[in-house]
């Protein structure tokens, strides 16, 4: 370094040596940082490869194609053990799917109510939101799981002393058995509830125009109830009023007909739904406390109810804080479904284990199950992102 | 500086972790002194540990025969837990020596997942347990059970076959863990539990709230024969571990046991001899101490001693010989001759 003498004609603009110049530093850095971690990665495939060769362990995919052999408890496609290994990682992977949709939605429902029962002025409806969310959020998922799993298979009765059945349902440690529509029955209302669904939307976007344009509020909630009720009605007159029901009944050991529910669904489901709701009450609670209290107040003054105030003033403007963190709360929910292979749901990771176990293909079981996890969670970041962009708030 | 040297430090540890299974197994565990033994993670009789930490069973003995003829002391083992999905990983990738956990032997174990099996050191075949008053007296009349089984395993193949071969059908509730699987079939989760008949006795002797509740069908669904794997890159350390289960074979067939065995270093007879190790050659060709035999059958056994002690008679699993016998009289142990 020179000298400074106290001369202004000494200040040279500073030019360090090269290799002291911060820039060319941080990019030779960098370089030598990437270079390593290829390095390090080339070495570890190439090592892993001839390691498998050395110990004549198969490795590729090609056991895809190969006959499965075993059977799978639940299955949303038809599957038997006839079918291949990639059917067998399919039906895995659509009973991770179902079980992380369903419990995200749950959760997200559970999870509003109790975050602003929270912030309830009611004393006692608050201390039991906290004591749920400080209860659920401080023990372990897993040991919850055991516990509903355990309460489920323990405490209900067997199959053949099943309770119910109450409208056909019948309760057992097996798990909900529930009745249906026989055949194509349900079709009908079916199509009836999706326009019902159209015309309800339809109906909700004119109330918010007029809304808009004229501060009149228009009644939806009613007039899309009795839509529903009559496009349902007029969807299964449309189809000749069809009544058979396909009425679970025990049959030997299990009951058949119907839709089985099992109990290892029922606990995973249970467990993951009431341990991220837990989360997310906290998140809501927080994105609430985040509108300003100016909001509330304004909103009062000009005469609107609590409620009216939290859906039409606070809400929105609190969804915006809530919705990035949430999302990584569906990502957990859906990770954490992984743990299904403790108490026998057949999820992705418990088929692909099955399948490493029968093929001895770990490292392609493993990259599967990566794979699998990893396109979940960029699939729900990135509509999560793009709900996000929609709601935020635009500047004019 | 940081980021190139601990750069540096993570390449040679990943080298020196890749050359580390280079060296002969044998050699490795000498230089460490102790034998890593996979097990399984508690099967009354076969392998399970008690609230010391000691280990009993079939299955834990057989690796303290391969410590005693490895080492020359059968208590150098050091015993690692594996669920049946980890066992093979945990073989192939070096963190056990062997494995001894109750594991069938099938074609293509042996071929594609990288291993050899040494022998067989239980005949065992599959069958089914159910609750007494399930009212069941055959694996005939289980059509549409809900059936236990866990994970990884010949079992969960087994069962499937033997539905479709008899078009009965059932539902599968597969756990991962042996406890879990367990505790669902006796809390009434399932009609029936599968697994090894032996696997069913001990479950049934030791885990039952009640055994008299539970019977175990006759039916016997397949062929299991149980034995120790190793790597199948060393057939050094594969012939060690080979020969060790042999010696129990031939020890017994001598009428060679932890009791006599010091009078019989005084045999005339040269079969004897060759065990006992008073006429060398059978551990020089192993790359061993002659005493491997006299070690082993010492310190833990020959084949009846440790059957019987394990799941005998006497013990609550109560096994008769049967197709463990040995082949003179009437069962399937056979050693190949030492010489």
């Amino acid at each position: 370094m020179s000298s400074y003498t106290g001369d202004p004609g000494d200040v040279k603009p500073s030019r360090p040596a090269f290799w002291n110049d911060p820039v060319i530093r941080g990019i030779f850095w960098q370089i030598v940082v990437v270079g390593g971690v290829v390095l390090l990665a080339a070495f570890l495939v190439s090592n892993t490869l001839s390691n498998l060769a050395r110990q004549n362990i198969a490795s590729g995919f090609g056991f895809f194609d190969a006959e499965s052999g075993f059977a799978i408890g639940e299955a949303i496609v038809p599957f038997a053990p006839t079918d291949t290994y990639l059917r067998a990682l399919i039906v895995g992977l659509l009973n991770t799917i179902k079980v992380a949709v369903i419990g995200v939605f749950f959760a997200t429902i559970i999870g509003t109510i109790v975050g602003v029962m929270r912030l309830s002025h009611n004393w006692l409806i608050a201390k039991i939101a906290s004591i749920y969310v400080e209860v659920l959020r401080n023990i372990p998922l897993l040991l919850q799981l055991f516990f509903w799993y355990s309460l489920i298979v323990s405490t209900l009765p067997r199959a053949k002393d099943a309770l119910g059945p109450f409208l056909g349902f019948h309760l057992s440690n097996r798990g909900l058995n529930v009745p249906v529509p026989d055949d194509w029955a349900y079709l009908g209302p079916l199509v009836g509830i999706l326009l019902a669904t159209v015309v309800t939307w339809v109906l909700l976007k004119r109330s918010k125009r007029i809304h808009d344009a004229t501060g009149e509020t228009k009644p939806v909630m009613w007039p899309s109830i009795g839509i529903f009720v009559m496009f349902i009605f007029l969807g299964w007159a449309a189809t000749g009023f069809p009544t058979s029901i396909d009425t679970p009944a025990l049959q030997g050991f299990s009951f058949q007909g119907g839709v089985d529910v099992s109990s290892e669904f029922l606990a995973l489901w249970l467990g993951l739904t009431l341990y991220t709701a837990a989360f997310i009450a906290e998140i809501v609670r927080s994105g609430i406390l985040a509108v300003n209290k100016g909001q509330w107040e304004a909103a009062g003054a000009l005469g609107l109810r609590r409620g009216q105030i939290l859906r039409f003033i606070a809400l929105p403007q609190a969804m915006r804080v809530i919705i990035p963190p949430m999302t990584s709360q569906y990502l957990n929910l859906t990770k954490n479904s992984s743990l299904a292979v403790a108490i026998g749901y057949p999820d992705i990771v418990s088929v692909a284990g099955t399948t490493i176990n029968q093929t001895g293909q770990a490292i392609e079981g493993i990259a599967v199950i990566m794979a699998v996890y990893l396109t979940l969670s960029l699939s729900i970041s990135l509509f999560m992102n793009w709900y996000n962009k929609r709601i935020a708030l635009v500047e004019r | 500086m940081t980021s190139l040297k601990i750069l540096g430090l993570a390449t040679a540890a990943v080298l020196a972790a890749s050359q580390a299974f280079a060296g002969a197994t044998v050699d490795e565990i000498k230089s460490r002194d102790v034998v890593r033994c996979g097990v399984s993670t508690g099967l009354a009789g076969f392998s399970i540990a008690d609230s010391q930490g000691n280990w009993t069973g079939l299955d834990a003995d057989f690796c303290r025969v391969v410590a005693a003829a490895t080492l020359g002391d059968a208590s150098k083992v050091e015993f690692v837990p594996l669920s049946a999905q980890q066992r093979f990983t945990a073989l192939q990738s070096g963190e056990v020596d062997l494995l001894s956990r109750n594991t069938t032997w099938t074609l293509t174990r042996d071929t594609t997942l990288g291993l050899d099996f040494v022998g067989v050191t239980f005949y065992d075949g599959q069958g089914f347990m159910v609750p007494a008053d399930l009212g069941v007296s055959s694996a005939m009349e289980l059509d549409g059970a809900a059936v236990c089984v866990q994970t990884g395993t010949t079992t969960e193949k087994n069962l499937t076959d033997f539905f479709r071969a008899t078009g009965m059908s059932f539902e599968p509730v597969v756990f991962e863990g042996l406890e879990e699987s367990k505790t669902a079939f006796f809390e009434g989760r399932c009609d029936a539990y599968t697994t090894d008949a032996s696997g069913l006795a001990s479950i049934r002797a030791t885990d039952a709230p009640n055994p008299a509740d539970y019977v175990i069908l006759p039916e016997i669904i397949s062929k299991e024969p149980l034995g120790p794997a190793v790597r199948n890159d060393d057939s050094e350390w594969f012939d060690v571990v080979r020969w060790s289960v042999f010696a129990t074979l031939q020890a017994e067939e001598l009428g060679i046991n932890s009791g006599n065995i010091d009078d019989m270093m005084n045999s005339e007879d040269p079969n004897v001899q060759r065990v006992t190790g008073t006429a060398a050659g059978m551990g020089e060709a192993l790359g061993l101490d002659e005493a491997w035999a006299y070690n082993i059958v010492s310190q833990v056994g020959n084949y009846g001693e440790i059957f019987e002690a394990n799941v005998g008679a006497d013990t609550p699993l109560g096994f008769q010989r049967g197709i463990n016998a040995l082949w003179k009289d009437g069962g399937l142990m056979y050693a190949p001759p030492i010489r």
